[in-house]
Formats: C-alpha cells, sequence, structure tokens
C-alpha cells in the first residue's frame, strides 16, 4: 500500500507505532522534567507551594510516563536491531549520561518523598537531573538528524575517539536541539501545571514561567533552523517541505500563549501538547524514509518478518490492556471525580 | 552490564516479592478488619515505592545497556529477544500503572478496586521476570536462530522463548525472589521481636513473610533439581564448571563444601542414574571452558545457603503447626534473622553460576562474548561511573528502609 510518496508495511506500521511512543514520551515523562526544571527554579513567596504542587502532580504517573521510554527502546531493538546497535555504539557517551540522569531524577524524587534526611539535598539532585536529561535527548536527537551519526559508524574502528564517539554529538547543532529540548518541556510542564494549580495564585505564576518558556522556545527554534541549515540539510528541506505541519505547528503555537494569555488554561494545554507532537512527527516525516539517515533506513534496518508479525501481534494485545489501564489512572489521578472512601 | 544486572537483580526480586506481601496484608485486613494489617499494608507499600523507583530507573540503565555494550549480541539476537523484551516492556508498563494507583489511591478508589490494583501490580511483576528470565534462558540454551558467517539466516522468536532452559530458569528465579524476600523481611522482623515481644505489628508482618517464604523455599530445592539435570544435558561443560569435575567419569561423586565426597552422587542427581557418566572439563576444548574457581565456589555457596533456607523454613513450619506462632521461640526467630541476607546472596551466586558458567559465550555456542562487546574504547570510565552511583544508591535505600522500619520498632 502506498500513500503519496510514503510506501506502507509493517515495517512502516511499527516505525510509526514507534513514533507515537516516542511523542507519548514527550508529552508525559517530557513534562515530568520539565516539572523539575520548575523546581530548580520555584522562586518569590511560593516557592514551597510551588515545589509541593510540582511534586503532587508527578508523583502518581511519573513512573508510567517513564515507561514510554522503555517502549521506544524494545520496539527500536526488536524491530530495528541494527539502528539500536548503531546508535548504542556511537552515541555511547550521550546515551550513558543521560541514563545517569534517569537515575538520579527518578531515584531522588523518591528519596525525597520518603527519606528522612529533609528534602534539601534530594530536591537539588532532582532538579538538576531534571535539566540534564532532556538537554541530552534533544542532542542525541540532534545528532541522529545530521547524519554525523550514521558516518562516524563507518569510521569505527578506524577514526580517532574523538572523531567516532565525540564529534558526532558535540557540534552546534546536537546543542542546539538539546536547549530546544528543555525549552519544549519545561513549556509543556508549566502549561500542564496552570491546570493542576487549585489556587488563582499558583496557576499565575505558572502562566507567567508557561509564558517565558514560550518566548525560549521560540528563540531555540529560531536558532535550531538556522544550524540546520549548513548542519542538517535533510531536516532544513523536510521541514520546509512539510508546509502543513509547518503551519500546524505555528497556529497551536499562537493558539497556546493566546490562551495562556486570556486564561483559558485547559485550552493552552492542549494547543501546547499539540505544537510539541507536531514539531516532532515534522522532524520524524522529514527522516522518513530513514532511522538513521542517510545510512538505515526502515527497510534496511528492519527485523525478519516473523518477528515484525510477533511484534505487531505484541503491541497491539499491549495496547489493548494499557489503554484502558492508562485512562484509568489518568481519571483517578487527573479527574475533578473524586470517589471518597 | 553484570554490575548493572547484580545491582539490579535484588531489586527486581524485592520489587515481585514485595507487592505480594502488601496485598497480602491489606487482604487480612479487608476480611479481619484488624488495623494492624492495614499499617502493614502502608509500611510495605512505602519500602516497595521505593525500590520499585530504583529498580524500575536501575531496569531502564539495562535495557539502553544492551545496545551501549553489546551491539553485536543485539543486532543478532534483536529480532528473537526482542519479542519477551516487549511483552516485559508492556508487564512492567501495567505494574507501574497500578502501583501508582495503589501507592495514592488509598482515598480515591474503592476497596475492592485498590486490592485488585495491588494484585496487578503483584502478578505483573511475576511477569516481568518470566519475560527477562526466558531471554536469559534462551542465552544459556538459544533455538529458534540460525547465523551464518554473521549473518542472521532464519529467526523463529517462538522457539526461541520455547528453548529447553525456560521453564526452569524461569521457575527457580521466581521461587528465588519469593523465598529471598519473604525471608529477608522474615528476618527485619524477627530481630525487632527478639527484644520486644509483645507488638503485634511485627507478629503479624513475620508471619505473613513466612507464608511465602516457606512453601517457597521448601519448593526451591526441587527446582534446583530440575534445574540442574537441564544443565546437565544442555550445557555439560557449565555442569563441570559447577561440580570443578576435571576428568569425565561414570558413577561421578558429589563433593559438598570440599570435604564430604558422596560416591556416585554427582551421577545420580544430574541424570538420576548412579551409573551414568558425567563429562569432565577435560572432554572440552581450553578455548569452549569458563572459569571454573568462581562458577564452583558460587554454586557450592547457592546451594548451601539454599539448603540452610530450607531447613529453618520446615523448622518454622513445624513450629507453626503446634503452637499457632514462633513469637516465643527466640532460637527460631535468631535463624531467622541470621537468614535475613542468606537468599540475595545465594541469588547473587546463582547468577553467578549461570552467567559466568556460559563464558566464553554469551550467546550459548552462537556468539562469544568478546565479539559482542562495544568497539568503544575506555569501558572503564562508564563502568566505573555506574559502581559509584549504585554504591550510592543502595546505601541510600538501606537508610530510608531501616527508617521505615525504625519508625515502627
Amino acid at each position: 500500500m502506498s500513500i503519496g510518496p510514503f510506501i506502507i508495511g509493517l515495517p512502516e506500521i511499527i516505525a510509526a507505532v514507534m513514533g507515537v511512543a516516542l511523542n507519548a514520551y514527550v508529552l508525559t515523562g517530557g513534562a515530568d522534567f520539565g516539572g523539575g526544571v520548575w523546581d530548580l527554579f520555584a522562586s518569590g513567596a511560593r516557592r514551597d507551594r510551588q515545589r509541593a504542587l510540582i511534586a503532587e502532580s508527578i508523583a502518581p504517573i511519573w513512573e508510567a510516563n517513564h515507561v514510554w521510554l522503555i517502549v521506544v527502546v524494545v520496539v527500536l531493538l526488536t524491530a530495528f536491531p541494527p539502528a539500536f546497535a548503531m546508535l548504542g555504539t556511537v552515541l555511547h557517551i550521550p546515551l550513558t549520561i543521560m541514563l545517569v540522569g534517569i537515575v538520579l531524577r527518578g531515584s531522588a524524587f523518591v528519596f525525597r518523598s520518603y527519606g528522612t534526611r529533609g528534602p534539601g539535598r534530594w530536591g537539588t539532585t532532582f532538579a538538576g537531573a531534571s535539566i540534564i536529561t532532556p538537554l541530552l535527548l534533544g542532542i542525541i536527537v540532534g545528532a541522529v538528524a545530521t547524519g554525523a551519526v550514521a558516518e562516524a559508524a563507518e569510521r569505527v574502528g578506524r577514526g580517532t575517539f574523538a572523531d567516532v564517539f565525540v564529534a558526532p554529538w558535540a557540534a552546534a547543532f546536537p546543542s542546539a536541539v538539546g536547549l530546544f529540548a528543555l525549552a519544549l518541556f519545561a513549556f509543556l510542564a508549566a502549561t500542564y501545571l496552570t491546570v493542576d494549580a487549585e489556587d488563582d495564585e499558583l496557576r499565575d505564576d505558572f502562566r507567567a514561567r508557561a509564558l517565558a518558556a514560550a518566548v525560549l522556545v521560540f528563540v531555540c527554534a529560531a536558532a535550531a533552523l538556522l544550524l540546520a541549515h549548513s548542519a542538517a540539510p535533510r531536516v532544513a528541506v523536510g521541514v520546509v517541505g512539510a508546509l502543513v505541519i509547518q503551519a500546524g505547528t505555528a497556529v497551536s503555537a499562537i493558539v497556546a500563549i493566546v490562551a495562556l494569555w486570556r486564561r483559558r488554561f485547559r485550552v493552552a494545554r492542549i494547543a501546547a501538547a499539540a505544537q510539541v507532537s507536531l514539531i516532532l512527527w515534522g522532524w520524524l516525516l522529514a527522516q522518513y524514509p530513514y532511522i538513521v539517515p542517510p545510512a538505515l533506513s526502515i527497510r534496511d534496518a528492519a527485523a525478519p518478518a516473523v518477528t515484525l508479525r510477533l511484534l505487531a501481534i505484541g503491541l497491539a494485545s499491549g495496547a489493548a490492556v494499557l489503554l484502558p489501564s492508562l485512562r484509568y489512572l489518568l481519571r483517578t489521578f487527573k479527574g475533578r471525580v473524586r470517589v471518597a472512601r | 552490564m553484570a554490575l548493572s544486572l547484580g545491582f539490579h537483580i535484588v531489586f527486581a526480586e524485592i520489587g515481585i516479592a514485595m507487592p505480594l506481601l502488601m496485598v497480602l496484608a491489606e487482604w487480612r485486613w479487608q476480611r479481619s478488619g484488624d488495623p494492624v494489617y492495614l499499617q502493614l499494608a502502608r509500611r510495605w507499600a512505602k519500602g516497595t515505592a521505593v525500590l520499585f523507583a530504583v529498580g524500575a530507573v536501575s531496569g531502564t540503565v539495562l535495557s539502553f545497556e544492551l545496545g551501549l555494550l553489546w551491539p553485536e549480541f543485539m543486532r543478532l539476537a534483536g529480532p528473537v529477544v526482542g519479542i519477551p523484551f516487549s511483552l516485559e516492556g508492556f508487564a512492567f508498563f501495567t505494574e507501574a500503572i497500578f502501583l501508582g494507583v495503589y501507592l495514592y489511591g488509598w482515598e480515591r478508589v474503592s476497596p475492592r478496586a485498590h486490592l485488585l490494583a495491588g494484585l496487578i501490580v503483584a502478578l505483573s511483576g511475576a511477569a516481568s521476570a518470566l519475560f527477562v528470565v526466558i531471554v536469559n534462558a534462551w542465552m544459556n540454551t538459544p533455538a529458534g536462530l540460525t547465523v551464518d558467517a554473521g549473518r542472521v539466516v532464519s529467526v523463529d522468536p517462538i522457539a526461541g522463548m520455547l528453548n529447553p532452559s525456560s521453564v526452569q530458569q524461569v521457575l527457580h528465579m521466581l521461587l528465588a525472589a519469593y523465598a529471598s524476600t519473604g525471608l529477608a523481611v522474615a528476618g527485619i522482623h524477627a530481630a525487632v521481636l527478639l527484644r520486644r515481644r509483645d507488638v503485634a505489628f511485627h507478629s503479624h508482618a513475620l508471619m505473613l513473610a513466612l507464608t511465602i517464604a516457606i512453601p517457597s523455599s521448601l519448593l526451591q530445592p526441587v527446582s534446583g533439581d530440575l534445574s540442574a539435570r537441564t544443565v546437565a544435558r544442555w550445557q555439560p561443560v557449565k555442569l563441570a564448571a559447577m561440580e570443578a569435575l576435571l576428568e569425565t567419569q561414570r558413577g561421578a561423586p558429589l563433593h559438598v563444601g570440599g570435604v564430604i565426597e558422596i560416591p556416585r552422587g554427582l551421577s545420580l542427581l544430574a541424570f538420576h542414574d548412579p551409573d551414568a557418566e558425567v563429562r569432565g572439563l577435560d572432554a572440552f576444548p581450553d578455548g569452549d571452558r569458563p572459569p571454573v574457581a568462581p562458577v564452583h565456589v558460587a554454586f557450592q555457596l547457592m546451594v548451601i545457603l539454599g539448603t540452610l533456607m530450607a531447613l529453618v523454613c520446615a523448622w518454622a513450619a513445624v513450629v507453626i503447626a503446634r503452637q499457632q506462632t514462633i513469637a516465643g521461640r527466640p532460637s527460631l526467630l535468631a535463624a531467622l534473622v541470621a537468614l535475613t541476607p542468606a537468599g540475595f546472596i545465594a541469588t547473587e551466586a546463582g547468577w553467578t553460576v549461570t552467567e559466568v558458567g556460559r563464558q566464553p559465550w554469551v550467546i550459548g555456542g552462537v556468539l562469544r562474548t568478546a565479539d559482542a562487546v562495544t568497539p568503544m574504547p575506555g569501558l572503564a570510565v562508564p563502568l566505573v561511573l555506574f559502581a559509584l552511583v549504585y554504591v550510592c544508591l543502595a546505601a541510600v535505600v538501606v537508610s530510608v528502609i531501616a527508617s521505615l522500619v525504625r519508625e515502627t520498632a
């Protein structure tokens, strides 16, 4: 089957599911990291109440949110093993730093909740790790998009250490994408928190933060796009080419800012989520048909058909269990109806 | 990787068994209305929360490390082991969702829904273990993968999951999780009871922990026998290393603790035939032998600890059957205290046996460890980094748990 320039088969469907899982991770787990950023920048008369709100709104759900990342990783390693191997080899260093960030963020958060030594030290670790992880996630995405990862994979065993394992990601464009991801997550978190807040003062605190983050998002996006013209020609062409997505991103960005300004927080939350999702899909479609451009396409990297079929069955049955469960989790903690005991 | 796994396996065990304990306590509370059980369920839930979070993040590290450290392994094995890994991902997802409901939903969902959420946590924890151990069993006795000159020729993930070691290893691991955690929890509460006899909280806790520990510790030797016979059939060189059997012989003797020798014991145990031939290390080329000393020592340690655990549990079962309680038996309480870490040490030893005993292969007979490791130089740096992080985490977890125990002591 084919739709326009896209050939649709099992490998493409599974790649799309991976994109959906990544999207879910960015919207949920990403926002949890953004929460950590605002924990660090909690300030003013209500700083303790800001921190309490952040902790309260992420505590019941962050572990479930975090599993989306694990889903992305297991689908990648099952359906596209050579891509997993290539990323794991060349991006060893940033992936390791990101993992340390993930470990510290998660453990610091529970130690802070259950520990006896007082919240101070774990709070700082939690907040610091919440900055490192999105930064590295963005850097990794940026490095993949430039094609430098695939080129470095060719030089494994021949090039110098710096050439193969450092240069692909320690560059201007990946760094800009890292900052962009951080700004986006902070923007998402602040927007969500305007809805979660139960009094107007706190709501206004996070409204101001969301608007500030929106400006940062714009600056980082501009920087990344400028750098993209020289560093990642495919991304530049692709993003400019995908006009519909571009326009959709712009519209949702404007709606989000206007809604925040006019205190329509629920609208702002939807628009912000749409904006971030469209940016992600803009990148994914620009990369199509590559997983690691320009070397590994979806078809080249795909595992044997029998594995893909089983994985598809597994994903479908997994989704049948998970989606209702997730709905239940969110209804229990984010809904307005509460069952008294 | 071994380091991360060695760290993760203890958290995973507790993560499998703790939810069962907390659900049992809550169930007893709902049935009896005794508030001590509710207090117990809540306290155990707190412990579970801390350990689950650390287990979750250390598990994430593992899923990435597969690619970071063993890219070549994943390139070959991904199409087969990816399926159980994906299923594990979903089981883990379910566990995380319902743990969230359980921990934060005491006042938000009905008592029955709450208990059910806890039960789902306990079941999906066991399911995660099932899928992960299947992957390890496959590495020991691979099936469903044909490789020719470094290229994957054909794969059959279902055959891979149904490899000859899966059932035995999964059973052994699950029993180990329940026995180790059950005895560790029993040991902690027994320690408090030794000092103060009358604390209902701790005697209730002790009885519930033993409800899990006794059957699993008593069944574990049976499952160990099944595992050993599977190893004897499919991984003869590992068996030779476990027993430090240098020469092939018929009617091979069994050595216990380096002192006692039981004639024909090994042939009897491994093949259920006193005259069976057991292949010694001399039957295998030098390049295919695992390092014998660590495997042999670890295996002895595991067997000795497992036997002690089974004996103390049998003793506890007899006392409970006669007197309904063991709070009045200081000697038994002291034995339980002494065995607090035994299960975890035995688990680490067993892990050493299965992993080191498979060397020099990462996938038995298919891929050598040396060929699977990442080409990135300077691997010592991430190794030391993760070691430091894990040591700190372990220290903090212990202090948090200790403070949770102290709150009621």
